[in-house]
């Protein structure tokens, strides 16, 4: 499978289970983001076969599995003046699932701003987006995808570039999320520092290649992710709720 | 002031040409402003310029020409910009350098007098036909129509492309969709408006909106509201003080942006930005 023109992931072979919470992690360039771009069907598969929720997600109408999946990239550059609020913001995780020429109604505001309230974004629902701090701005992108009511959460580095105290509260955010939904989760992060407790394996990526899978515990042996990374991070202080 | 030039049909189908064309105009802009590409506006400007240049040189309707021309930018700069072999910026660049050089090599190749070419470059709302107006009030329906009925799906994509795509809207179906909603924009007002003069129409109002609110369909209401203004003026300074109506509405545009920037609640926002979002 590749991401742009680059092969970036090659015999990969993974199963996830409906409900688990599933960590992907390994240094930069190892593949993690194409992974979950080749679950969402963003990325172009050169090989092989990839099944989410019994469907393909790489033929023409894969917009239409997108739709079922919840997706939270990490903090990109908005700009401060784009015409779109908070409230607007969150709605168009709704849109896919509404189709074309229909309309929000009501039910789907109060979905809306149930999502904000689950995130304590309310206060700031009619705030334009470009005047968000990046910790904001994240629990904005995950109240998107929890309004989009998906069957599968991704998360891809969702805590990069924002405060130490936003990464913690983002943190406990999603690993609620998981404890209500019990939506299937993949969460990517090179850092290990802000990889979530509650995750129930551990996907080892390295050189664009599944390096070892298992139980959390059993994969955050200080010598594994030693060779995992090269020796270039310190061992990991699991944190988290 | 002498508002006698209202009892002529000319000035009411000059009027009407320029409410419609400030219609189109102005969306069209509000989705190359609002995605940050105002020179793709102005790069399918000068292709549908060069398309019109060339059916005056070959004897077929310029309209057909400039369709043609601006339709097929529309078409190779969307792939091309996210393909991402060439930046959007020089992508966009080497088309719009092609372009003015096929439209001065088409004037070279025009036979005898070059009025209707030269007409392109100005444009001549005073002259516009009722089939003229027929093209552009269906035009203006179409943009304006299309806007209302798929705004969720343009205002995802204006404001939120790779999330769009990531929620499920066929995002890149509607780019294209704007982008050659925009090449037909352009193509149809070219004959009224001139080539050198419609990307301020596009531009403008659709600037100006975007400095004053925070809102896309109040945006878009301004854009129209800016575009209509703009042509109106332009033409009453024309028929008031005998301007060129062209030149006339473009520094009315310019008029009314220079007024929406110093009014701009956007204006300190950068710096407002760097200070509250260190976090």
């Amino acid at each position: 499978m590749s991401y742009r023109e680059d092969v970036a992931l090659e015999g990969v072979s993974l199963s996830v289970g409906r409900g688990e919470f599933v960590g992907v992690i390994g240094p930069n360039g190892a593949g993690k983001t194409t992974l979950l771009s080749v679950i969402n069907g963003l990325g172009r598969l050169t090989h092989g076969r990839v099944h989410v929720l019994g469907k393909t997600p790489h033929r023409r109408d894969g917009y239409l599995l997108r739709r079922r999946v919840g997706y939270v990239a990490q903090v990109e550059p908005v700009d401060p003046r784009l015409p779109i609020s908070v409230r607007e913001s969150v709605m168009v995780g709704l849109y896919g699932r509404l189709g074309w020429l229909r309309r929000p109604g009501r039910s789907e505001w109060a979905r809306v701003d149930a999502a904000l309230e689950q995130v304590g974004m309310t206060h700031l629902a009619a705030r334009p987006i470009g005047h968000l701090s990046g910790g904001e701005y994240q629990r904005v992108a995950i109240a998107r995808a929890l309004a989009q009511a998906p069957e599968i959460f991704l998360f891809d580095e969702p805590t990069a570039s924002i405060d130490p105290q936003a990464q913690h509260e983002i943190l406990d955010l999603i690993q609620d999320i998981h404890r209500r939904n019990h939506a299937t989760t993949l969460y990517v992060t090179h850092a290990l520092d802000t990889l979530p407790r509650a995750c129930d394996r551990l996907v080892l990526l390295k050189g664009g290649r599944l390096w070892r899978e298992g139980p959390t515990a059993a994969m955050l042996d200080p010598a594994l992710l030693r060779a995992l990374y090269n020796g270039a991070d310190a061992p990991p202080a699991l944190r988290g709720g | 002031m002498d508002f006698s030039f209202l009892q002529h049909t000319y000035a009411w189908h000059a009027l009407i040409a320029g409410c419609c064309a400030g219609v189109t105009c102005a969306l069209a802009g509000v989705f190359v402003v609002t995605m940050h590409l105002a020179f793709l506006g102005v790069c399918i400007a000068h292709a549908a310029f060069a398309g019109g240049l060339m059916g005056v040189w070959l004897g077929f309707d310029p309209l057909v020409g400039a369709l043609a021309f601006s339709l097929g930018v529309a078409a190779m700069v969307g792939p091309m910009a996210d393909r991402g072999d060439i930046t959007p910026d020089a992508s966009i660049g080497i088309l719009f350098s092609l372009m003015i050089g096929l439209a001065f090599l088409f004037i070279g190749l025009v036979p005898g007098s070059r009025s209707e070419a030269l007409n392109l470059f100005w444009g001549s709302i005073l002259t516009v036909s009722r089939a003229d107006l027929a093209v552009l009030i269906a035009a203006a329906v179409i943009m304006a129509g299309g806007v209302t009925l798929f705004y969720k799906e343009v205002q995802a994509v204006l404001c939120h492309r790779h999330v769009a795509m990531a929620v499920g809207i066929p995002a890149t179906l509607v780019f294209y969709g704007m982008l050659f909603a925009t090449g037909l924009t352009i193509a149809v007002s070219l004959r009224i408006i001139g080539g050198l003069l419609i990307y301020s129409l596009i531009i403008n109002p659709a600037a100006a909106a975007f400095q004053l609110t925070y809102s896309l369909k109040r945006m878009m209401l301004l854009a129209c509201l800016f575009g209509v203004l703009s042509c109106w003026t332009g033409l009453a300074a024309s028929f008031l003080w005998d301007l060129p109506a062209g030149a006339s509405i473009v520094i009315a545009s310019c008029i009314i942006f220079a007024v929406a920037a110093a009014c701009s609640p956007k204006k300190r926002v950068k710096a407002w930005k760097r200070a509250h979002t260190a976090g």
